[in-house]
């Protein structure tokens, strides 16, 4: 197990530092420091201002240094102007050019300044991981069971009506993104003049305009079923489809066992079949799945929170993108790949330890 | 005139969509009548699930083909007075109405959504193609050679993979990128493969008669390097070949997403085959690799292929949504859905029909190649 883990984790390392290493360049690339220069320093720039810029501020020299320098294993740079005004990569305003550091990467725990913000980036990335960290929880909270149970239900006797109708429901949920979703029901839920919202504001059975609230700006504060619904709601159908079919394919494998037809011509009862025999079984291949689903829930994440305003994580890498703030994003890169390589590590690991007819030698 | 009642506006998009259905009814007839003799295809109508999404697939293939015939306005017209207008609205100083009603900037919905289709449908399955190539022909080898290429293509793979797509389009599909050269650069790897690809296939079979196998790989290689001096680096002097740096961006990105996928698949599938006899007879017989491979083991990999194939135009289809969405390498104009929802979003809880329009039909094409997908697995799992 132990060479078996150490080897996963080497090359994840290597995923994440190789990644890294692609969104530093990918982010650092000439227009986009060029943009960050215009913003940071002013509109009317020269060209030979914003190079000089661009020098005096670090961004200058070789790519792979400065990536060193943002991953804390290169000395920062700093810089003597010809005011004598000492500046550098580790000297804020609170710690003077001869107290700062000589390495001061994310290595160190320095993640640099949002220049969106106005804060350092640490701080921004950690509300809002916690913001979308409730989303996440409701989102498998709801999607978890209710996928299980369809699937299970349907993989149970395959070819019943129960079934084809499970399937179909299933199939229809994967055909549906996010922002087709998302936009649906708002539409029939929280909206004044279409949907259901209207009816029951005219019989008076709710008191305000519509049912669900169409955003989920006031969820930041204070959570409650009517802001949040919806967005859980956007999120988990689109994971309930797919993880349903992958549970149903693996129980429609196990109910074909030998094991379960024993059981059943011992004369145990039907549902005693399901519980002890078969679900254990076929509930090896769905934890995968749903491991495998957090990269997906991401992309969910970003766009249920850019159409419901929720400021989240997701809302908060629009932001950065959209306005070329290259600390923030880089740091929501490196989340992002985090999630996914770990839960990666996590599928593969927990894959091992549920299914003891794999053995590792 | 008077604004028209929800019957009446389906009745006059029923009666507009006409070629569709014409080209339907033809369709289906002849593949209903002729299904014996078409092979995997024509057993798909032995499925009810397969024929509703070939249906649902082939209404929308038809609206893009007959795009022009089926449109009641210039999808990008702006008529004064029918800003967010409610579906069935009456267009003044015309016999015609805005059937689906009008948009933020006054534009008619309906055929907005029609041209979308095409839009749509000419991108999705082209960089569905793209991506299939890549895939296979880095996934073949890996698979049937394994060892180091193996280790090496897929580390490359997972590192695509392990990308949150929505992080790869925000850095890939921005205005900025375009003025580095990078979308060209990968444009000029990826669109490198379907030129392999099909020389590699014609010089493998026909390698033992050099005649006949100059000619098509030459014929090959001319025409693909064409298109490809075009496509990439817009560089054919005739002008047939060019694509719009706005959606060459686009386009690269949803292949480059793409790819790795298929090369996983394609990778484990040859895997699975290249111990079966067949392989084993074409090795005593002296064939090529490349031979074994192209013309061996991908026949009989098929199967999940065409279906993946399917299921993957529809995912391109959502990533295309997506992209459009959040704004990223479309122009503002452009009738594709994804923008198109994300244009109505903003004014969605008044006026939802500019939004739900396009997201009902994204939904629907995306539904139906789902629904054809797995009539077509069920259908090659009978064979």
């Amino acid at each position: 197990m132990l060479p078996f883990l150490l080897r996963r984790v080497g090359v994840m390392i290597l995923t994440a530092l190789t990644l890294s290493f692609v969104v530093f360049s990918l982010t650092n690339l000439a227009p986009n420091l060029e943009k960050l220069a215009r913003t940071e320093g002013s509109v009317r720039m020269t060209d030979d201002a914003v190079l000089s810029w661009i020098e005096n501020n670090g961004h200058g020299g070789l790519m792979v240094t400065r990536y060193g320098q943002w991953l804390g294993v290169v000395p920062g740079w700093v810089r003597t102007d010809d005011r004598g005004v000492t500046r550098g990569r580790c000297i804020t305003r609170d710690v003077t050019a001869e107290a700062a550091p000589r390495y001061c990467g994310i290595l160190q725990g320095d993640w640099g300044t949002s220049t969106v913000f106005r804060e350092p980036v640490s701080k921004t990335i950690a509300d809002k991981l916690g913001a979308t960290g409730w989303l996440m929880m409701w989102v498998m909270l709801v999607m978890v069971p209710v996928s299980l149970i369809i699937g299970v239900l349907s993989g149970m006797r395959e070819g019943s009506r129960t079934d084809r109708v499970l399937s179909t429901f299933a199939i229809a949920t994967t055909a549906t993104p996010e922002y087709v979703s998302g936009v649906i029901l708002v539409v029939i839920f929280a909206s004044a003049t279409t949907g259901i919202s209207p009816l029951l504001a005219e019989w008076g059975w709710i008191s305000g305009r519509t049912l669900f609230l169409g955003t989920a700006t006031s969820a930041t504060d204070k959570i409650t079923f009517w802001n949040f619904a919806l967005p859980v709601m956007t999120i988990a159908l689109y994971g309930i489809g797919y993880i349903a079919r992958m549970t149903r394919a693996s129980m429609t494998e196990v109910m074909t066992q030998q094991y379960i037809r024993t059981a059943r011509l011992k004369g145990v009862a039907f549902h005693q079949v399901i519980l002890k025999h078969a679900l254990r079984n076929a509930l090896i291949a769905p934890f995968t799945v749903i491991m495998l689903q957090f990269p997906w829930l991401l992309n969910g994440v970003v766009i249920v929170e850019t159409l419901f305003n929720y400021k989240g994580f997701g809302w908060t890498l629009v932001q950065a993108a959209g306005n070329n703030d290259i600390q923030l994003l880089l740091a929501c890169s490196v989340v992002a790949v985090f999630v996914v390589l770990v839960t990666q590590l996590i599928s593969d690991v927990g894959y091992v330890f549920l299914n003891p007819r794999i053995r590792l030698s | 005139m008077e604004p028209l009642s929800w019957p009446m506006i389906f009745a006059k998009m029923a009666v507009q969509f006409w070629p569709v259905w014409t080209a339907l009814v033809v369709t289906v007839a002849l593949s209903l009548h002729f299904r014996r003799r078409l092979g995997l295809y024509g057993k798909l109508f032995d499925s009810t699930v397969g024929m509703i999404g070939f249906v649902i697939v082939m209404f929308w293939v038809f609206t893009a083909i007959f795009a022009d015939v089926i449109i009641t306005f210039n999808p990008l017209g702006q008529l004064s007075g029918l800003k967010n207008a409610l579906p069935g609205t009456p267009v003044p100083g015309s016999d015609q109405w805005y059937l689906l009603g009008g948009d933020h900037l006054a534009r008619d919905v309906f055929s907005r959504v029609v041209m979308g289709a095409r839009r749509v449908l000419t991108i999705a399955p082209a960089a569905t193609v793209i991506a299939f190539m890549v895939g296979i022909t880095l996934g073949l080898p890996a698979g049937y050679f394994g060892g180091k290429l193996d280790t090496g293509l897929s580390f490359i793979a997972n590192l695509v993979l392990a990308f949150p797509v929505i992080l790869l389009f925000y850095l890939l599909v921005t205005p900025e990128i375009r003025s580095t050269g990078v979308p060209i650069a990968l444009a000029a790897v990826l669109f490198l493969f379907p030129v392999i690809f099909v020389s590699v296939l014609l010089n493998s079979r026909y390698f033992t008669t050099p005649s006949k196998r100059n000619l098509y790989v030459g014929v090959s290689l001319a025409i693909g390097l064409w298109a490809y001096s075009g496509l990439a680096f817009n560089a054919d002097p005739t002008g047939i070949w060019a694509m719009d740096p706005n959606l060459l961006n686009v386009f690269v990105s949803v292949v480059f997403v793409n790819a790795p996928t298929v090369f996983r698949i394609v990778r484990g599938i040859v895997m699975d085959l290249k111990s079966r006899d067949y392989v084993a007879a074409g090795q005593t017989r002296g064939e090529g690799a490349w031979y074994i491979m192209l013309w061996e083991i991908l026949p009989n990999a098929r199967g999940p292929l065409i279906v993946d194939f399917c299921l993957r135009i529809g995912y391109t289809t959502i990533l295309l949504g997506t992209l459009g969405f959040f704004g990223l390498g479309v122009s503002p104009e452009s009738p594709d859905w994804g923008s198109t929802i994300d244009d109505g979003r903003r004014l969605l809880s008044i006026y939802p029909h500019p939004a739900v329009v396009p997201a009902l039909a994204l939904m629907s094409l995306v539904l139906g190649l789902n629904l054809l997908a797995d009539g077509l697995r069920e259908e090659s799992m009978r064979d």
